[in-house]
């Protein structure tokens, strides 16, 4: 028992030492080569900036956040339309994914300039970046957990005389939730990809907007520390989803409920 | 046999078309299958069986011929039908107490009445699982069940709402020896008890004889309905019988049968 929890315990603090060391060759490397901060600050110097700059560094961070938040949330609820659509009915499938498809190829940092001609510069061509570009996964996975449903199961449910609104209703629906949850975690890292993107491109406010203004002044250790505010925040979203995911689709983890 | 039968198949053919190519699937069978029968389709594989049981469904509705069920002619999926495939196809999201109670959040008068007699229809699933030998799993997940036992839910979902028709396309395929000849005798109680209409369809032989009152033998691709054979063993049949010489002599004349199909 005693070995089992230690073992537990070296398992949670690998990512941990993992990154101490990372951060500590990083150090090192710094010192020996002499490095000048404009090139690579040191990682001690970073958190230092990063607590003497806190208050802005959270300001800026936080208009990330909710502009990053307000196009995943946007991005779910079409994401999820759009995919019920295009998994139920096949015609909506043919019509539509060869679309979708192109769109996703095109590079969202083009779209930028663009929506700054529409809408302005600030929040609103970052909203809509990280729902342009977190919006393709959700209806992807949406799509695919519809698509995929035995069809042995269907026939059951057609036998009985269900409605095609029953079938998505009883069957579709339950089935395609885990892969609605798993596209989550990708999705909400892509929307911070996406506000980040438009912060630097045509913004005035937002961490991108931070980290391109710091770096315009040569102030890298700056730059760093925003990067690093993007990282934690990236993580802690990512954690959100996965707790969401294995809450709402307790079936799909079998493995873990068995025990 | 076929007049008054309660399923009749009537010259009924079945074409699949893939682009340009079409493919008979099933070619000219007639025969009628009476009102509490439990008949059986037995033949090389890709003959088609299972094409006969998507017509007689609707799911697939006969391209040539008809089919016609108590007095309709079958042109779409018709209701009161239940199915059970080799696949048990329970949802993981729902226990095996929910999974069996499906049928009745889709089927009139049932689904109108679900949410306000829930214990009556609960206490009805309890029955049914408990005569399966399910009773105390009623709570379980399909994933934490054996596949004996996830089949077994699967025909007490099948049989909830007491459907006059019961489909069995091979259900029985994918479990060990022990298991399948365990579940024929549950199978066999169970027809025993309510005598709806059985259509089995299998390679297994010994399977068909043992459950079926009649055992239809088709021929390879397309298929063509080539022998029909009555079981007149006393009912119920156990595993004992199943090696009794009146048993095994109807089990080789079934696979002789077979055999020339091959050879043809």
């Amino acid at each position: 028992m005693i070995a089992g929890r230690s073992r537990e315990i070296v398992r949670l603090a690998m990512p941990w030492l993992a990154m101490a060391l990372f951060l500590l060759l990083w150090e090192l490397v710094c010192v020996a080569f002499d490095l000048p901060e404009i090139l690579l600050p040191r990682p001690t110097r970073v958190f230092e900036v990063f607590f003497q700059r806190f208050d802005i560094l959270l300001a800026f961070c936080w208009d990330t956040l909710w502009t990053t938040l307000l196009g995943f949330f946007l991005a779910i609820a079409g994401g999820v339309v759009l995919g019920v659509l295009i998994g139920a009915s096949p015609l909506v499938y043919s019509g539509l994914y060869p679309l979708l498809i192109a769109f996703n190829a095109v590079p969202k940092v083009a779209l930028v300039p663009i929506l700054m001609i529409w809408v302005g510069v600030g929040a609103t061509p970052a909203v809509i970046t990280a729902f342009v570009i977190s919006f393709f996964p959700i209806v992807v996975n949406v799509a695919t957990g519809l698509a995929t449903i035995e069809p042995e199961m269907i026939d059951v449910l057609y036998s009985l005389g269900a409605t095609r609104f029953e079938i998505l209703r009883k069957v579709g629906i339950p089935r395609a939730m885990p892969y609605l949850f798993a596209s989550l975690k990708v999705a909400i890292t892509l929307a911070f990809i996406g506000s980040v993107i438009s912060e630097t491109v045509g913004g005035n406010r937002g961490i991108g907007f931070l980290m391109l203004s710091a770096g315009a002044r040569n102030d890298t250790a700056t730059t760093f520390a925003g990067l690093f505010a993007i990282a934690i925040m990236g993580v802690a979203m990512y954690a959100v989803c996965a707790l969401v995911e294995q809450r709402m689709t307790r079936w799909a983890f079998r493995g873990e409920l068995v025990s | 046999m076929t007049a008054g039968a309660f399923v009749e198949l009537k010259a009924a053919s079945l074409t699949y078309r893939l682009g340009k190519e079409t493919t008979l699937a099933l070619a000219d069978a007639t025969f009628g299958i009476g009102k509490g029968e439990f008949v059986a389709v037995v033949g090389p594989s890709g003959c088609g069986k299972s094409t006969i049981m998507k017509m007689v469904t609707g799911l697939l509705p006969a391209t040539g011929g008809e089919v016609v069920v108590g007095g309709q002619r079958v042109t779409r999926p018709i209701k009161g039908v239940g199915m059970a495939f080799q696949n048990p196809t329970l949802m993981p999201w729902r226990t095996t107490l929910d999974n069996v109670l499906l049928p009745m959040e889709i089927v009139e008068p049932h689904k109108h009445r679900f949410r306000r007699h829930r214990a009556e229809y609960v206490e009805r699933a309890m029955a049914l699982l408990k005569t399966v030998g399910l009773a105390d799993f009623a709570d379980k997940y399909p994933w934490q069940l054996s596949g004996g036992m996830q089949q077994r839910s699967n025909l007490c979902r099948a049989l909830i709402h007491e459907p006059e028709i019961l489909m069995l396309d091979e259900p029985f395929g994918a479990l060990d020896a022990f298991t399948r000849e365990e579940l024929w005798g549950v199978m066999q109680a169970l027809w025993l008890e309510k005598r709806f209409t059985g259509v089995l369809v299998t390679h297994d032989l010994r399977e068909a004889v043992y459950l079926a009152d009649t055992v239809y033998v088709m021929s390879r691709r397309p298929g063509r309905v080539v022998m029909s054979r009555q079981i007149d063993l006393p009912r119920p049949r156990t595993l004992a019988s199943t090696f009794e010489p009146a048993f095994v002599d109807i089990v080789h004349e079934l696979r002789e049968r077979i055999h020339h199909e091959h050879a043809a």
